[in-house]
């Protein structure tokens, strides 16, 4: 297989069923530093398992996953060793859960949480940690008064952006999002959406977003893919795919969305 | 050769939409649509209403995708075909060579008016401190008030959010600009300052295709017409 | 003190010691692992000591000189207890003398006195895994030991010095050992941890109820996590010892009236003792009270 030599992850001929039940037909991607990929379409269409198996949380029946790692060498997801791959998870990449108390330890203090991938890659330095701590809070508008407090005394959207700011601390590449702002009030999630938006763009990430609302895919993707029962059934720039939508499944979607 | 002059030109470009949602109705709207522009050039869309005329523009942008055809375009000394470029090659297209002014602001809520024009510029790669006075001095230019820089534009008037999307789509200072009825909801005015912006791009050497209903804007910029004949529909 | 009738030496039977034994030698060859072990009902409760009596009855000879301490004290009920079994089912000479034993085992303390190379110091330990009370999944902690995964444990410290000043953890203090597996040290005060690291004696851990068994052979390296900027640093009472007079050792505080009255003494009695008996006298000493 021949591999574009600036691409960061590539995935081919993935399938993965369930049972009877297809989640993943012949589903092909690609993503480069810096370039925001989203995946949508409704429950059940298969966004969510292609998330999976992209990071390497999922093992596909068949198809490859491709990355490519800081120093130009290429990986094959599946293939590598269990501690390399969480390794990874905690180094170049990151994952943003739909529910930050999936991501985020509820009994240990905001900093510590920010603190908590900079330790397990050996950071040793009290203050240091607690520094980057406080600037990461920053930048996702928490006070850094609260560096001490306990995520249970969070809202729902401060408890998105301390799992954001915890997962950005190690600066990764890339970073797969599952509905990262599913379950916020609109004006949380516009803060939300404005804020990912511009700490993607400064820090040149990649990221993998799935969403069912096509209104954020188009605010933050570069590009699109469009899912239906398990199979990749339109592909291509986001403003190309929603305005001029060319197969039946994403006419219909474009179609459903309210206008406020 | 003057071919060096040319920054968009189309062959044979074609569009047609099939409307799956009621019954696989085929609309054809464009066919064999051969259109050159020049650096320094300006030409206006004409046609009657429904002739296809922010259709070509659309796929100029490649917002729309061609059926058929080519769509070149001169990006950083190269000509690229825009119909079947890669989805990256045509962002690198869009945030160096290729601005679009659409009809619609469509931004993400929160964020000011200056920062949504100043985040144009940063496309361009232009460092944010001059982004930000940039962004200041054409929102001046185009009397949107200084106190509301700071504001989202969600709640701004019609003609306020299209000076802000005129000045998101000129701050970038791109070699081809699109202008889909860049002043249609604006006062004599702002109309005037819209026609001199236009006037300055030119005289740096862009090339513009547009749409003007007004035929005072059009008979002020426009060098020519291309005239776009109605698809002749199967009945 | 004669052996008792009708029991196998050192009370287990020779298949359970060889078990003990195999499980012993994986431990030492994998410093701070922990090795599961088919952990046999003893005749005294979990949490009395069962891990450390079957280690040690695997590993006593009859040429062994055995001492047993608890809180560093030859004797408390648990020290006397355990002594008296195996002088009764193995038969072995016992001492407290800590230069004179060859078998030591021990509850919550290490002598004061520095062991050689021809000891070997069995602890007691209720709760084997060092992370058990950050991550509740033990397969996950099984995974985290596995890929060396250790950023949690400082978790744990970054709370402590972010919510007290200082690590607040004053005994079983989480080492590292010999630069791979995070160790919990048994429940000896952070003040002994220095004296785990390149011990000339083989230190072995027993944990009954947790069935498992962990090793650090002689001359290993045990580091106490810490920050580079919050050092690890042993704590003991600021007071002399009252009857000898160490300045050195880890004291135990007691109440001896009901007027606020407190005596410090060391916590390892046959220290002190020794130290008696070479004439160092502290304030609270009968010679010193005497003169008085």
């Amino acid at each position: 297989m021949t591999v574009d030599p600036d691409i960061l992850l590539s995935a081919r001929g993935l399938n993965l069923s369930f049972g009877a039940i297809p989640a993943l037909v012949n589903v092909d991607a690609d993503l480069w530093p810096g370039e925001m990929l989203a995946i949508v379409g409704e429950s059940g269409s298969g966004k969510t398992t292609l998330l999976n198996v992209l990071s390497g949380k999922l093992r596909p029946q068949s198809g490859v996953v491709t990355y490519r790692d800081p120093a130009g060498a290429l990986h094959d997801v599946h293939a590598m060793p269990q501690p390399a791959l969480r390794a990874l998870h905690r180094s170049d990449w990151g994952f943003v859960h739909q529910n930050p108390r999936e991501n985020l330890r509820m009994a240990v203090s905001a900093g510590g949480n920010v603190g908590e991938r900079l330790m397990a890659q050996g950071k040793r330095h009290y203050g240091h940690i607690r520094e980057a701590a406080i600037d990461w809070l920053q930048q996702v508008e928490i006070d850094p008064a609260r560096v001490d407090d306990l995520p249970r005394t969070f809202s729902g959207g401060m408890l998105q952006r301390l799992q954001i700011a915890r997962t950005l601390v190690t600066h990764p590449r890339l970073v797969f999002m599952d509905e990262p702002t599913g379950g916020l009030d609109v004006s949380v999630q516009a803060r939300l959406l404005d804020l990912i938006r511009s700490l993607v763009r400064r820090l040149g990430i990649a990221a993998v977003l799935v969403t069912h609302d096509l209104a954020v895919a188009r605010l933050l993707a570069d590009r699109i893919i469009v899912m239906q029962r398990g199979e990749v059934v339109e592909a291509g720039l986001t403003d190309q795919v929603l305005d001029d939508p060319a197969h039946p499944y994403t006419q219909l979607l474009v179609s459903s969305v309210l206008q406020a | 050769m003057n071919n060096d002059h040319v920054m968009l030109r189309t062959e044979g470009l074609a569009k047609q939409f099939t409307l799956h949602l009621q019954g696989g109705v085929r609309l054809n709207v464009l066919d064999g649509v051969d259109l050159e522009v020049r650096a320094g050039e300006c030409i206006a869309l004409a046609g009657p209403s429904g002739a296809g005329k922010s259709t070509l523009l659309r796929a100029l942008y490649g917002n729309y995708r061609a059926d058929a055809g080519r769509i070149l375009v001169r990006h950083e000394g190269a000509l690229f075909d825009l119909a079947s470029a890669l989805p990256r090659t045509v962002v690198a297209i869009r945030k160096r060579t290729l601005g679009y002014v659409s009809q619609f602001l469509r931004v993400v809520p929160r964020v000011s008016a200056l920062d949504i024009v100043a985040d144009a510029a940063h496309d361009r790669a232009t460092a944010p401190a001059n982004a930000q006075a940039t962004a200041a001095a054409l929102l001046h230019r185009l009397n949107i008030p200084a106190n509301l820089h700071a504001l989202p534009p969600a709640t701004f008037s019609g003609g306020e959010q299209q000076r802000i999307n005129l000045a998101r789509g000129f701050i970038g200072a791109h070699p081809i600009l699109l202008l889909d009825e860049p002043t249609a909801s604006l006062d004599a005015a702002n109309r005037d300052v819209v026609i001199a912006m236009i006037a300055e791009a030119k005289a740096r050497g862009a090339a513009i295709v547009g749409i003007f209903h007004d035929a005072f804007v059009r008979d002020a910029i426009a060098d020519r017409l291309y005239q776009i004949a109605p698809y002749p529909q199967a009945a | 003190m004669s052996t008792m009738e009708g029991y196998n030496f050192a009370y287990l039977d020779e298949q359970t010691k060889r078990m003990i034994r195999r499980a012993l030698l994986k431990a030492v060859a994998i410093p701070g692992h922990q090795i599961p072990f088919g952990s046999r009902e003893m005749p005294l409760p979990y949490g009395w000591g069962t891990g450390g009596i079957q280690v040690t009855a695997a590993v006593l000879g009859p040429q062994d000189v055995l001492k047993v301490i608890d809180q560093g004290a030859d004797d408390t009920t648990n020290a006397v207890s355990i002594r008296r079994f195996f002088a009764r089912t193995a038969g072995v000479a016992t001492t407290t003398d800590t230069a004179a034993a060859t078998l030591i085992q021990t509850r919550h303390r290490i002598p004061e006195m520095k062991l050689r190379d021809d000891q070997i110091i069995v602890y007691q330990v209720p709760q084997p895994e060092p992370l058990s009370r950050l991550e509740p999944s033990r397969a996950e902690t099984r995974r985290m030991h596995a890929l060396a995964e250790y950023g949690l444990m400082h978790v744990k410290l970054y709370e402590d010095i972010t919510r007290f000043g200082h690590v607040a953890i004053s005994y079983d203090y989480p080492v590292m050992v010999n630069g791979r597996h995070l160790m919990a040290p048994s429940p000896i005060p952070a003040f002994d941890n220095p004296k785990m690291h390149m011990m000339p004696a083989l230190q072995l851990f027993g944990a009954g109820r947790e069935k498992r068994i962990y090793a650090i052979p002689p001359y290993t390296s045990v580091v106490s996590l810490d920050f580079d900027d919050h050092p690890f640093r042993t704590t003991r009472a600021p007071q002399c010892c009252g009857l000898c007079g160490a300045d050195n050792s880890y004291l135990d505080e007691i109440v001896i009236d009901d007027r606020g009255g407190r005596l410090y003494v060391c916590s390892d009695t046959d220290f002190c003792e020794t130290r008696r008996a070479a004439g160092h006298t502290g304030s609270e000493s009968p010679e010193a009270l005497a003169a008085e």
